[in-house]
């Protein structure tokens, strides 16, 4: 946007301060070089603590089967299929960041993106271990690739869950690709500034001999296009392949036509919440204020609020739809969701994902760090709670009321769900420490001085002065 | 410059070792991990010195003669003592493994035999159903008349279930033959002389080369319309 429409639009410049390149490229790669600050050791340890209880957790649950679990006849999917899609939703901000923001030239995605992308995979990764481990048998979770074996048998490919399996692996597999490209002229300044022989050869071997030299540049670009080109079809084929676990089957409230888009809007929005929670606490801990302004807080915060009245429609035409079906079981089960045993769910949900982000309305909380860093939290609680609602009370009572009964989860299922963050804190803390949590080559492109119509091109004052 | 030179070379090299052995991999699982490759020619060490060679073999008693439940029941029956006792009671009593039989049956205790075809539990298998239906024993434990001592001959895997399962014709023979080791008794071909069944006369006008030659297929089909035979491939037939 920059270059063509220079004299027209006055837009806030993306990085306060107006540092040079080498202070860029100091200040991001400072986090990773000397001592690690206290404050990262003790979260290190903290989550170092809560990675072994899952690792505890898992092991109990291998040795004695799901049974440990609190899922049983009728809710058999419970904490474990409600952290895998929150896990998985939560992964969904990277890409639109990276990708689609890419795609649209939404130049503020530069100071983000790195980081967002990190959660993304990380996040992943967490979703991930549930079906992995959901199957009871994890040492034959082989048998969900289709490999030729000894039973001629290939997986089921009219369900869902197999799907699911592709959907997320090809996902793994983008945004993963999609990091490292976007990472290698960055771990070539790592290379460079690395002193110890390790640490040089490491970052030397997976810079893949980055020089920097124009014929790469233009490689790297176009590389990065295509790729941003593959991954944003998976921005919403993901989201839209779990919700075909729930949609493909025949459960009054599980069976609807609105859930892959309903799905995506979901994944965004509790996504972005985490990115906005992130972003918060390293801008704070890091004093990276220049180079996430906020302005991009802001940006961000409207992305919650379309995003969070996106769910709101789709929970309350649910409701319509249930009652212009005309069908009493599909109208029982969203009563039951509502004013039920689960009401308490319901109305956490409700409040957090809909009412609370209204408050985004208004410019000033947007703009104000301590509200934007409780909604984004209150968010994905509500949106943990979303997929409880929607799997816990859609089983409780299904069709013979001799079955209905009362989920309640174990102390495995908790500290399986706590020591998920311990992995994801363990390699986020792991990230910040040895890679550069801010694309350095990207901020220094959107620099005025990267401009070629440096002279003439406008940032507005005002907006940037606002943003410090 | 960090790397030398040469680093350029063997990376490309690198990259494709790594693609190749991911294929490598998948191969070596599913050739030499596979039931074909790890569990035929299982032939665990017998307690008793016994032979199929000479006794199904050489003597030619019949298999249910000692698999006395093979063609009523699931589970084909390993004889007691009692049945070995028929015959050695008085034939090689001086014999230092006859001993062992004979102490067997004045104890009372059995011969501890290794079990040496093994499904497990989570796959059901039934033997009358396929002795009634026409598979002969040689189809799933190879030539056992030549064995001295028993070995897993066939993979007994799933897929091998299935292979069977999905084209049983060639597979199937007459009641009259389902114990005999070599069928048919001219290679891969014989004569079909009524619509019903087939006589050990019409295997002998057979061997003396008087009729039309039929493939076991033919044979097989005719029998499977016959008895209305076809077989399951419902997940729920073997995992019960
Ligand atoms: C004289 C009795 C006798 C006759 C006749 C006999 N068997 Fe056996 N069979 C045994 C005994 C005893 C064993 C157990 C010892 C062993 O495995 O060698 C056995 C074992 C077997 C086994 C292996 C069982 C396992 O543990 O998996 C098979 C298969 C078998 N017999 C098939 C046959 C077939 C086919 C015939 C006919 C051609 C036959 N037997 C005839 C006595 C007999
Ligand atoms: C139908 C009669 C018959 C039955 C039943 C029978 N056998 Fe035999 N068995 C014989 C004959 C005949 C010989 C001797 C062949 C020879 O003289 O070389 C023999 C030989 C043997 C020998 C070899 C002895 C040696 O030292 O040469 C062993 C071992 C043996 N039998 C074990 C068994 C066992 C175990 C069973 C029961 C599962 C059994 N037999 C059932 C007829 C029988
Ligand atoms: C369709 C394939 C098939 C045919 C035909 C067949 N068997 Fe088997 N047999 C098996 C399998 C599979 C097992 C292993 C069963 C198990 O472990 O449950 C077995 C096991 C046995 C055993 C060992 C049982 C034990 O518990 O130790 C004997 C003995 C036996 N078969 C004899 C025979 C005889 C005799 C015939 C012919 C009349 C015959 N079988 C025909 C597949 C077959
Ligand atoms: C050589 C061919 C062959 C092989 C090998 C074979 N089967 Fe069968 N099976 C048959 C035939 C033929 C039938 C009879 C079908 C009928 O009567 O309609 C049958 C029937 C059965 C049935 C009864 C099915 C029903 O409808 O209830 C079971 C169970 C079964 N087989 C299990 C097995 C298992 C387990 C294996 C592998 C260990 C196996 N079979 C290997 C040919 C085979
Ligand atoms: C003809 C009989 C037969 C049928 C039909 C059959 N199976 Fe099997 N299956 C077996 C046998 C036999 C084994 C054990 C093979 C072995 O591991 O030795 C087995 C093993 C398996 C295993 C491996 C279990 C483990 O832990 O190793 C799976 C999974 C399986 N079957 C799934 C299926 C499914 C799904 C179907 C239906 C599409 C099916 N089977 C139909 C006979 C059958």
């Amino acid at each position: 946007m920059s270059q063509d429409t220079s004299d027209s639009v006055a837009l806030p410049r993306l990085v306060s301060g107006n540092p040079s390149f080498s202070d860029i490229a100091r200040d991001v790669t400072a986090p990773t070089s000397g001592t690690p600050p206290s404050w990262w050791v003790i979260a290190f340890v903290a989550a170092m603590s809560l990675l072994m209880l899952y690792g505890v957790s898992v092991v109990w649950l291998v040795w004695e089967g799901v049974g440990v679990w609190g899922v049983s006849h009728p809710v058999a999917w419970g904490y474990g299929i409600i952290n895998l899609v929150w896990w998985v939703g939560i992964g969904h901000a990277g890409t639109l960041i990276s990708a689609v923001l890419f795609l649209c030239r939404q130049r503020w995605r530069t100071s983000i993106n790195r980081f967002a992308e990190a959660m993304t995979l990380f996040a992943v990764v967490c979703a991930l271990q549930f079906p992995a481990l959901h199957t009871g048998r994890p040492w034959v979770d082989y048998f969900m690739i289709p490999v030729p074996n000894q039973m001629l048998l290939w997986p089921n490919f009219r369900s869902p869950l197999l799907w699911d399996l592709f959907a997320f692996n090809t996902y793994l597999l983008v945004s993963l690709l999609f990091w490292y490209v976007g990472l290698v002229p960055d771990l070539a300044v790592m290379r460079d500034r690395a002193k110890k022989g390790i640490s040089k050869i490491l970052y030397g071997v997976f810079a893949l001999g980055w020089r920097g030299s124009a014929r790469h540049w233009i490689n790297y670009e176009r590389a990065y296009l295509i790729l941003a080109g593959i991954a944003t079809p998976l921005v919403l084929s993901v989201h839209s392949v779990v919700s075909f676990d729930f949609a493909v089957s025949q459960l009054p409230g599980w069976h609807t036509t609105i859930f892959p888009p309903y799905f995506v809007a979901g994944a965004i929005f509790s996504g972005f919440a985490l990115v906005v929670t992130l972003l918060i606490i390293a801008r704070e801990v890091y004093g990276f204020k220049q180079f996430v302004t906020l302005y991009h807080i802001d940006t961000m915060n409207k992305f919650l609020l379309a995003t969070g009245c996106m769910v709101g429609y789709a929970y309350s035409i649910e409701f319509f739809m249930a009652w212009y079906s005309g069908n009493e079981f599909e109208r029982f089960a969203f009563v039951n969701r509502a004013f039920g045993p689960y009401a308490w769910a319901y109305w956490i949900m409700f409040c957090c994902n809909v009412f609370v982000p209204q408050l985004f309305w208004i410019k000033k909380l947007r703009r104000n760090i301590a509200v934007a860093f409780v909604i984004s939290i209150l968010i994905n609680i509500g949106m943990w709670f979303e997929r409880f609602v929607i799997i816990v009370t859609s089983l409780h009572r299904d069709f013979l009321p001799a079955n209905w009964g009362y989920y309640i989860p174990t102390w495995v299922d908790i500290t399986m769900y706590l020591g998920t963050f311990g992995l994801f804190f363990t390699m986020f803390l792991t990230f910040l420490r040895f890679l550069p949590m801010i694309a350095i080559s990207e901020i220094m492109g959107i620099m005025d001085k990267a401009n070629p119509h440096h002279a003439s091109y406008k940032t507005d004052e005002n907006a940037t002065k606002q943003n410090v | 410059m960090i790397f030398p030179k040469w680093v350029d070379k063997v990376t490309p090299v690198l990259v494709m070792g790594a693609a190749f052995s991911m294929i490598a991999l998948v191969f070596v699982f599913w050739y030499w991990f596979s039931p074909k490759n790890l569990n035929v020619g299982y032939q665990p060490e017998q307690p008793i010195n016994y032979s199929h060679k000479l006794h199904a073999g050489a003597l030619g008693i019949d298999c249910r003669y000692c698999h006395f439940t093979v063609d009523k029941a699931a589970h084909a029956a390993v004889p007691p003592t009692q049945v070995c006792m028929n015959c050695h009671e008085i034939v090689q009593t001086n014999s230092d493994e006859i001993k062992l039989v004979e102490a067997s049956y004045s104890n009372n205790e059995p011969i501890q035999w290794v079990k040496v075809h093994t499904l497990p539990e989570h796959a059901y298998f039934n033997h009358s159903r396929h002795i009634s239906a026409g598979v002969g024993c040689s189809e799933c434990h190879g030539r056992i008349d030549q064995m001295e001592v028993v070995f897993q001959a066939e993979p007994l895997s799933m897929g091998w279930c299935l292979e069977c399962h999905r084209n049983p014709n060639a597979n199937l023979r007459p009641q009259e033959f389902i114990t005999e080791m070599q069928w048919p008794v001219a290679e891969s071909s014989f004569s079909v002389l009524s619509e019903q069944a087939f006589s050990v006369a019409d295997v002998k006008a057979l061997s003396a080369g008087k009729k039309r030659l039929f493939s076991r297929e033919e044979v097989g089909g005719k029998i499977a319309a016959n008895l209305n035979i076809n077989p399951s491939q419902n997940c729920s037939a073997c995992h019960r």
